[in-house]
């Protein structure tokens, strides 16, 4: 199957006036459709620069990204990106959350919205359409936004930390419910995450960088004999282990 | 909630009660001759020269003309500091290029500009209401600026990853965002536009409020300074409760 995304030797400086940082550095490697990848690197190494570039937030340096639609056809794929915290907005209600890409863009169509309220009843949240993001618990905030997300109909996904603001017990619910939900509608994500048990039990894929400026140190396929199951039941997969500890020497190893 | 209301009602009736004392004591204190009532007035003679005042229809014209121009000076300053914050949002170079003049002017005594405003503009209510402008607007710039600013720059970057362009940005996240800050400015605001316009009266008018109190003083009429400062108390609480009112209405229709 062909990739479609491949990222060949993407660089990216920061520049500042006591000269530049280099972010990152010659990162290459391609995203099959459908493909769950984790991005996994010691912290501040670059990760949501490389994130950034992939959603055309931030225009690389050098390198290329080349576009292989399944459909042959040449456009970027529809980009949705989640963001460290849900940034629902208090002074709009949920509903008025959900809908905000689609005010944007302009494309409040019948369609759409009839596509919103169905996520909306799917998840669990349409009784809670009319309150304020407040009153909503930490898991549901995520679903919201995941909604807010979808509503554009993106062809991939990108999360950056998704869950990273949620306490510990509410991440392993809320990290495998979203990640059931987007399989469920079939599209292509990357994660980043600094979680590595995290990257085991939610992707197909996990992309190990180096510290600043970011290269990819190693890619290590994930085949769990488990996969069927929720990314909770995952973390009892007999093979659990041995990726923690490869990822873990991955990562700790000097180069 | 019963207990609320209760304690509610009791500072209610201590705030009249300390009122009424004060009146008391006041009117008391002139009759027993305590303090000398042409200086300090009384209470009675206060309401005689209101009765003096309404008689020759003079008072609803001193009070309508300051009202109006602390109003208009007060919905000038809004609309100028709201466009000017929006400018300097939108050009980070601008706000750079801009500051330090924001600053002098900010911390500048706006009464020394009245008598350049008079050379200028003559004496009347453009004089009087660009005084009134002038003591509230750069202030009101930048606090107006910050609060902008201080908006969180990754709800910036969510309305980006939707797809929105700067305009965007700034209509569903900044302008929402800043409410609060724009109505706690907009009460500063209103009770400096009307300092600024009593020291335009003081300087440059026939008429108003400031103006009785400078032609007060200058007669030794001082029951009609002390009126015209116990209207102007009752002017300034008009405002500070209308804002009130509007600031409720606000987040009300927010929440809903």
């Amino acid at each position: 199957m062909q990739n479609l995304l491949e990222l060949k030797d993407i660089g990216y400086s920061y520049h500042s006036l006591h000269g530049e940082t280099k972010a990152i550095d010659n990162i290459s490697f391609g995203v099959k459709e459908g493909e769950f990848v984790a991005i996994v690197g010691p912290s501040g190494c670059g990760k949501s620069t490389l994130l950034s570039i992939i959603a055309g937030l931030l225009e690389p340096e050098s390198g290329t990204i080349t576009v292989n639609n399944p459909d042959g056809s040449l456009h970027y794929p529809r980009v949705g990106y989640m963001l460290q915290r849900d940034h629902l907005f208090e002074w709009r209600s949920v509903y008025k959350n959900v809908i905000l890409g689609l005010e944007i863009n302009h494309t409040l169509t019948e369609e759409r919205l009839e596509y919103v309220n169905r996520l909306l009843k799917d998840y669990d949240l349409y009784k809670f359409k009319d309150k304020r993001p407040s009153e909503l618990s930490g898991g549901m905030k995520q679903r919201a936004a995941l909604i807010r997300t979808l509503a554009l109909d993106p062809q991939l996904l990108l999360l950056d930390e998704p869950f990273s603001a949620l306490d510990y017990q509410t991440r392993l619910m809320v990290s495998a419910d979203i990640c059931s939900l987007i399989r469920a509608t079939q599209k292509t994500m990357i994660i980043i995450t600094h979680d590595l048990a995290e990257a085991i039990s939610l992707s197909d894929r996990v992309i190990v960088l180096s510290g600043r400026p970011a290269r990819v140190k190693c890619e290590v396929p994930i085949k769990l004999t488990l996969k069927d199951a929720s990314p909770l039941a995952a973390r009892n997969a007999p093979e659990f282990n041995s990726y923690f500890n490869q990822l873990w020497e991955e990562l700790t190893s000097e180069d | 909630m019963k207990k609320h209301r209760l304690r509610h009602r009791q500072i209610a009736s201590c705030r009249i009660l300390i009122f009424l004392f004060f009146l008391i004591l006041w009117e008391v204190s002139a009759d027993l001759g305590w303090i000398d009532s042409f200086f300090f007035s009384s209470p009675s003679r206060v309401t005689g020269q209101i009765a003096a005042l309404l008689s020759d229809r003079s008072l609803f014209l001193h009070v309508g003309i300051t009202l109006f121009e602390t109003i208009l000076s007060f919905l000038l300053v809004f609309l100028i500091s709201l466009l000017s914050a929006t400018l300097l949002w939108y050009s980070t170079k601008l706000s750079e290029v801009l500051e330090p003049y924001l600053v002098i002017l900010n911390s500048l005594p706006k009464s020394a500009l009245a008598p350049l405003f008079i050379v200028w503009l003559g004496t009347g209510t453009t004089t009087i209401i660009m005084a009134g402008i002038s003591v509230a607007l750069f202030g009101s710039i930048i606090s107006f600026y910050t609060g902008f600013k201080q908006c969180d720059p990754e709800k910036l970057t969510l309305i980006y990853t939707l797809g929105g362009k700067k305009r965007d940005a700034f209509c569903k996240v900044v302008l929402p965002g800043s409410v609060p800050i724009l109505i706690s400015t907009t009460k500063v605001n209103i009770g400096l536009a009307l300092v600024g316009v009593i020291i335009g009266e003081f300087l440059a008018a026939r008429r108003g409020l400031g103006y009785l109190i400078i032609y007060g003083s200058q007669v030794f009429k001082l029951d009609l300074v002390i009126t015209s400062i116990l209207i102007l108390c009752l002017i300034a609480m008009g405002f500070y409760k209308s804002i009130h009112v509007v600031e409720h209405h606000i987040k009300k229709r927010i929440k809903t």
